[in-house]
């Protein structure tokens, strides 16, 4: 636990020192809200329920993708020698993703603030919308961890990371699209309880299995 | 002369019983679906070879991280390989069946979608093999990959498409085939099918790499006659 929190520490300092990825990462999100609000001519038109919920997730992908590949690449070759020397692998790979899911919260509830402004809100059910946000996070960094893991240690890994993780994380974003839909349309809580518990298992199974696997990519 | 193994034997024999039986024997007269149920034969088999042989792979994929142990590389990739022909044969069969009962080739179906996005997974995998020179890294690292898509590739296969409407058999309130094959007489034929496929599949798995083995032995005889 204590050798987590350190890593995780670390990892924030690491971020504050360098602002450049982080404003760069904050700017991206809200560029690409910026395309979609003058793509879609929002000062004439509305968009639809489905449009406003599927359009909203994909810009968060995407930017989560961005923003978790780096948490590999940015590594050095020494400095990664030096962990391996000091801390156990599942200590790294827990802080990284509690890092990456912090660091996401950030960018989808950001993300979420200017959305709303630009292109209004037509979310009945609030809390549900960010709780649902809020397990996306969870569940897209804990996967894309792992994933940037794996394509750091190939070459052009900025191309493997999407082509890796994006059919993984297909089902787990449809899960979240339904639930967020539910809580757009404000329909009973009871309804989205099954995703809900299926999201929740999912995250278990991806977080566990990073767990046992991640030992065997940090020793090659 | 040919000298193969028992269950060699009984893939040919099942295969053939299921070539002409499947054919040849009678089938319930449905509406709709009418003769092209035969294709039961042909497609279900293949997604059950496909998940099998999948598994296989994946489990070769664990007992190479636990031994290092190169022919387990090549099992789980060769496995890959064949789980993804299954699959692109398991999709052609499936939409020119979806063609004449629903009307297009492609319906959107769930499992239709489900079962695209697993073959994305293990393209994926090749591509990810391909893009790693060292090869103590190259099997190391997909292994890790292939586990932890399999992981994850089970909830896409067994849960989503459970949870939407669906209109294959068995699922969101369409009978399954269970319901019409009241004189299971189709299940005489259907699960030897799945046996002698997945047979198949696995015989083409032990060719591959027989003839991996024998490449990378030729290429050691040629560096050390290239280094003398």
């Amino acid at each position: 636990m204590f050798e987590i929190q350190h890593l995780i520490l670390k990892e924030i300092k690491l971020e504050w020192r360098n602002r450049v990825a982080l404003n760069g990462l904050l700017l991206y999100v809200v560029s690409s809200i910026w395309v979609v609000y003058l793509g879609f001519s929002l000062t004439v038109s509305v968009l639809s329920p489905i449009i406003w919920n599927t359009v909203f997730w994909i810009i968060l992908l995407f930017s989560s993708v961005n923003s978790v590949a780096k948490s590999f690449l940015q590594e050095r070759e020494g400095r990664m020698l030096y962990y391996y020397t000091m801390v156990s692998p599942q200590g790294i790979i827990f802080a990284k993703i509690i890092y990456n899911t912090l660091l996401l919260l950030i960018v989808a509830f950001l993300g979420l603030f200017f959305y709303i402004v630009l292109m209004g809100n037509p979310v009945q059910d609030f809390p549900l919308f960010c709780l649902s946000l809020a397990l996306g996070a969870l569940g897209f960094a804990s996967t894309l961890t792992m994933v940037s893991g794996i394509a750091a240690k190939a070459q052009n890994s900025t191309t493997l990371m999407a082509v890796l993780s994006f059919p993984i994380i297909i089902p787990m974003l449809l899960m979240l699209m339904k639930v967020s839909k539910n809580a757009l349309d404000g329909l009973d809580r009871s309804l989205s309880i099954d995703e809900i518990i299926t999201l929740l298992a999912m995250n278990l199974i991806v977080v566990s299995v990073s767990y046992l696997l991640f030992p065997y990519l940090w020793r090659s | 002369m040919f000298k193969l193994t028992w269950w060699k034997y009984l893939t040919i024999v099942l295969l053939f019983y299921t070539l002409i039986a499947g054919f040849l024997v009678e089938v319930p007269r449905l509406d709709i679906v009418n003769e092209s149920i035969r294709n039961l034969y042909f497609h279900v088999p293949m997604w059950f070879g496909m998940i099998l042989i999948l598994l296989v792979s994946m489990i070769f994929s664990i007992r190479y991280l636990r031994t290092q142990n190169e022919i387990y590389d090549i099992y789980s990739v060769e496995a890959a390989n064949i789980g993804i022909v299954f699959g692109i044969l398991g999709l052609i069969t499936g939409m020119v069946w979806a063609q004449f009962t629903w009307g297009t080739f492609w319906h959107g179906d769930p499992k239709q979608n489900a079962s695209a996005i697993a073959l994305l997974i293990y393209l994926a995998y090749s591509v990810l093999r391909s893009s790693l020179e060292d090869e103590q890294q190259r099997a190391k690292i997909s292994a890790v990959y292939n586990i932890f898509a399999f992981a994850t590739l089970i909830p896409l296969l067994f849960i989503l498409p459970r949870l939407t409407a669906s209109m294959h058999p068995g699922n969101g309130g369409n009978p399954g085939f269970n319901s019409y094959d009241l004189d299971s007489r189709m299940r005489m034929i259907f699960y030897p099918a799945v046996i002698a496929w997945t047979l198949l599949g696995w015989w083409i798995v032990t060719l591959r790499v027989r003839f991996a083995k024998i490449r990378n032995q030729v290429r050691m005889k040629q560096y050390a006659t290239h280094s003398e």
